[in-house]
């Protein structure tokens, strides 16, 4: 079958809406008779909440309501649980209002529902909090410390969990033996999401029929249904339909079951009326889930050879103050896991300690937990390397994992299924001239400028997941994924899928591939995502998993549709189903090709069925239930070019180029713009942004004013191309490609401005490397020279 | 709550008679007292430029402006700029070139980029860079945005006179 669109760079069909302004986003919706919704937060951190006095408030004109978590408790609603456990786990309650003790600030004391968005937000203001601050704590290592203020009064020791994956005794006499050994002590900075769209929720409930529907900033509503359904306000499945309509970038931080959407459906009912409410950017930087925020003793051992023989490494991961959706398996299973990366380590040790602590919680944030392993693993390298006196490239060259060693086991549980990862290193290499960049950089040192090169390879594993694997390591949830194929009697075709797009393209990328299926035009099929009320069911988008495993379903949906669609045109054209075609967008007798009938016909005779099989069900759609078989793993090299100036203590990037490996390439003009997008996240955790806490567990940078997000002018024209491995097991051999960038451009961008720094006799900075740090850093070491 | 002004604006060549709170924002006057949600609310702090519309000609963050101060003044927001059947070249380049990916903080950018173009129609990458400092984009990296600005300066210095929307 050759393919009219696979490999396309199509434009978007989604574009339209979204630069004629026509998008339509939660907050865009309003509906008759809807109330509005703000919250009173805690301005604290830690508190004992005496009392709550809304009288005030509720005399405000236009006030409807003012709700309480005593009031919601009363009323059956239970807490928000978490969706993976680890055996020994601690989960707290956490109630979507607080009741007792505000946790962290932005904690939900009270809801105030008023007649508009204004007049909730100024009652919010008059409800009256009698708040006994309590000692905080914000960092992870303090939460640890005996004595700390507990989070939870029955978690004393705030330790949430501990997890550990490998060998221990093994990695501890590798160490033992080791020619050389590195150690570091990193701290992995805490991060904002920082989607462009604020979250925002709007239910509606119906009297007559007890249905209710929520709106909701989500990239996976039927998550949602069954946390709230089940779990938290036991409303029959049935009879709650969530919609994630329009939804402006998600990055993980849309994953979560968050209070707010607990709130507004019960204050629809409550009221009878529809209720909204939508974020401030200030509510966003304090409520949705953190990424990141690690403090990791990381250590790599090498034999004489400059093989590594082991990795070993302690993280103390912050949780926050609660636990939400994926939180514990984001710094355990996605992190522990793939610290071999793309190399032979035989031995690998990971202990995580994960307390709780006074802040917002923290829960997958693009990549979410293979950038913190990626950036550890690489830094490793880049100083190791050093201490051989060996180019960074070459050592890494040395230990890759070889192409015939796939299917490749890790001692960190994973199996590769399938990598070419030399000659991927060596396309980038080629293509930004490494051994001329070098040269350059040699030169320019001399003239008093400081270039670094930080040239990473990375592998990720993605495509979220084997149900039964995961189920049996802690998930809560499947993570097969499901796809409905549905064609009209005039051959168009519907597109169902349970994943959900939210600037991924798939409205064009999914078409794309069921039009080269079916041989259709692709402007004849339509993806739907996002509605609970729609499509069989699903697990969403994240973990780069809508193409590998959304699509897979699709895919093999669609072959359903094609072999019956062989039996119609078999019945038709009088012949045996073993000897239709499917050409040129026709269905006909092999070596008789004016006996043929085109889809239309096909479709048309499956929905009359008057000249139609005896033995086959009128009608033309499929369903299909895909659970992968592994993980797929997507791979790549990355390398960035930054000059550092000495007297500013200012990073610029100079040149980013990367080469990609997610197999085939469905669409390269949306494939690419994914990899240019996570590479500016992942450059922005390595250069400008950080969720600083003060010791009272207030947040810092809780703005754009202060939290810096990457800019234009932050960032170049990226180089970029891509080397082919397919998967081995899916239908198109297709991998992720969501979160490549983001997993490998800390770790490039933060070796590039070490290495710009090694002059210096820097051997390690945390990040973000803000002029401030760089120069106090070279200022220190200058002085120091000065002093011997 | 203070008493309501009464306010006469021009937008998208429509002249709009409103009372309005005196506290209330362009933006929230656009979206939701006429219903033109094409223009979005990104930040509380003016730095997202979401909410970038045109009044007057001039590029504006309406999340800055008090809607009374927008009292006889001539407003162009996304939806005045040009439709599926005739987009602005601006348009034409972001769809072209894959300029958005969520979609959000496109219009601003795109308001943004119309009016730089309209002050600059052939800037260098380094002066498109500077000038959509104001506009964040948490989708692109600015990569093909970059790219749509240089399509549409581009397209549009292949016409007869600057195509102008205001």
């Amino acid at each position: 079958m050759a393919n009219k669109f696979f490999g396309k760079a199509m434009k978007r069909v989604e574009d339209p809406r979204f630069i004629t302004g026509t998008g339509n986003y939660t907050d865009d919706m309003s509906l008759p008779g809807m109330a509005e919704a703000a919250m009173v937060r805690s301005p604290y951190a830690h508190a004992h909440i005496k009392k709550i006095d809304a009288s005030r408030a509720l005399t405000y004109p236009g006030v409807l309501a003012v709700i309480t978590g005593q009031e919601m408790k009363d009323a059956g609603i239970n807490g928000i649980p978490t969706g993976w456990l680890h055996p020994g786990i601690k989960t707290p309650p956490h109630y979507a209002i607080t009741i007792d003790k505000a946790r962290h600030v932005g904690d939900i004391v009270a809801a105030v529902i008023a007649e508009s968005r204004q007049i909730a937000e100024d009652a919010a203001q008059l409800v009256e909090v009698d708040y006994e601050p309590l000692p905080a704590v914000a960092l992870g290592s303090d939460a640890l410390k005996p004595g700390a203020p507990a989070v939870h009064d029955d978690v004393p020791d705030n330790v949430c969990f501990t997890w550990s994956i490998g060998d221990k005794a093994a990695v501890d006499a590798a160490f033992a033996s080791a020619y050389k050994t590195v150690k570091l002590n990193l701290r992995n900075n805490r991060l904002v999401p920082n989607a462009m769209e604020p979250r925002a929720s709007l239910a509606q409930y119906l009297k007559a029929s007890d249905e209710y529907t929520l709106w909701t900033t989500s990239q996976n509503p039927h998550i949602h249904r069954l946390l709230i359904a089940a779990f938290i306000m036991g409303i029959p499945e049935h009879k709650l339909r969530v919609i994630a309509p329009d939804v402006g970038g998600g990055f993980g931080s849309k994953i979560y079951q968050y209070p707010e959407e607990i709130i507004v459906l019960y204050a629809a009912k409550k009221l009878n009326r529809p209720v909204k409410w939508t974020a401030r950017r200030s509510e966003s930087f304090v409520t949705d889930s953190h990424g990141r925020d690690h403090e990791t003793v990381a250590e790599m051992a090498v034999d004489q050879n400059g093989k590594i023989t082991a990795v070993r490494v302690d993280t103390i991961a912050n949780m926050g103050a609660y636990l939400t959706t994926f939180a514990p398996a984001v710094p355990t299973y996605l992190y522990g896991c793939l610290l071999a990366g793309t190399y032979t380590t035989p031995h690998i040790y990971c202990h995580v300690t994960a307390p709780f602590t006074h802040t917002t919680p923290v829960d997958a944030y693009r990549g979410a937990g293979r950038p913190e392993a990626t950036y550890l693993l690489e830094r490793l390298v880049d100083v190791m390397a050093h201490e051989l006196g060996m180019d960074p490239v070459e050592f890494r060259r040395k230990n890759l994992i070889p192409p015939d060693a796939f299917p490749y086991q890790t001692p960190v549980a994973l199996q590769y299924d399938s990598g070419n990862y030399e000659a991927n290193l060596d396309k980038a290499l080629e293509m930004v001239g490494y051994q001329d960049l070098r040269r350059q950089q040699a030169e320019l040192r001399k003239q008093g400028r400081y270039i670094g090169i930080g040239a990473i390879t990375f592998i990720e594993a993605c495509g979220l997941a084997p149900s039964a694997l995961v189920g049996s390591l802690g998930a809560q949830a499947g993570q097969w994924e499901s796809a409905l194929v549905r064609v009209m009697p005039t051959g168009k075709v519907e597109v169902f899928t349970g994943t959900h797009s939210h600037g991924q393209g798939h409205e064009t990328a999914f078409a794309q591939v069921v039009a080269d299926e079916l041989q259709i035009p692709v402007e004849d099929v339509v993806l739907v995502h996002g509605d609970t009320g729609r499509m069989p069911y699903g697990w969403g988008s994240y973990g780069s998993r809508s193409a590998p495993t959304g699509l897979s379903a699709i895919v093999l949906a669609t072959r359903k549709i094609t072999d019956k669609a062989k039996k119609i045109a078999a019945h038709l054209l009088e012949a045996s189903p073993d000897d239709i075609v499917h050409e040129d967008g026709k269905f006909m007798v092999k070596g008789v090709p004016d006996k043929a009938k085109t889809f239309f016909d096909i479709a048309l005779m499956a929905h009359l069925a008057h000249n139609y099989p005896a033995d086959l069900e009128p009608g033309l759609e499929a369903t299909h239930f895909y659970d992968p078989k592994n993980f797929v793993y997507p791979f790549g090299t990355h390398i960035a070019v930054v000059e550092v100036d000495p007297d500013t203590g200012k990073v610029k990037l100079l040149r980013y180029l990367s080469v990609d490996d997610c197999g085939p390439v469905i669409n390269p003009l949306i494939a690419d713009g994914q990899v240019h997008g996570g590479i500016a996240q992942g450059l922005g955790q390595a250069l400008l942004e950080e969720a600083v806490y003060d010791k009272e567990g207030q947040i810092l940078s809780g703005n754009f004013l202060e939290y810096t997000l990457p800019r234009a002018d932050d960032m170049v024209q990226i180089e970029h191309d891509h080397t082919v491995t397919p998967c081995p097991h899916n239908p198109l051999g297709i991998k992720g490609i969501g979160e490549a960038g983001t997993i490998a451009s800390t770790a490039a961008v933060a070796n590039a401005v070490m290495d710009a720094l090694r002059p210096f006799g820097i051997v390690h900075l945390d990040m973000p490397y803000t002029p401030e740090k760089v120069w106090r850093a070279i200022h220190g070491s200058r002085l120091a020279q000065a002093a011997d | 709550m203070a008493d309501k002004v009464h306010i006469k604006v021009v937008v998208n060549g429509v002249e709009r008679h409103s009372e309005v709170e005196p506290r209330l924002l362009l933006v929230h006057y656009l979206r939701e007292t006429l219903g033109l949600t094409g223009t979005h609310v990104g930040c509380d702090t003016s730095q997202c430029g979401a909410c970038t519309v045109h009044v007057d000609g001039q590029a504006v963050k309406s999340c800055t402006m008090f809607a009374v101060q927008a009292d006889g003044s001539s407003v162009t927001t996304i939806e005045g700029l040009g439709s599926p059947g005739s987009l602005h070249p601006v348009q034409e380049g972001f769809w072209e070139m894959h300029g958005l990916q969520c979609g959000f903080c496109t219009p601003g950018m795109i308001m943004a980029t119309v009016d730089l173009l309209n002050k600059n129609p052939n800037p260098s990458e380094a002066e498109i860079r500077h000038a959509l400092e104001g506009n964040y984009c948490r989708c692109t990296g600015y990569h093909n945005i970059v790219r749509a600005v240089q399509y549409a300066a581009d397209k549009m210095a292949g016409k007869v006179g600057v195509a102008a929307d205001d």
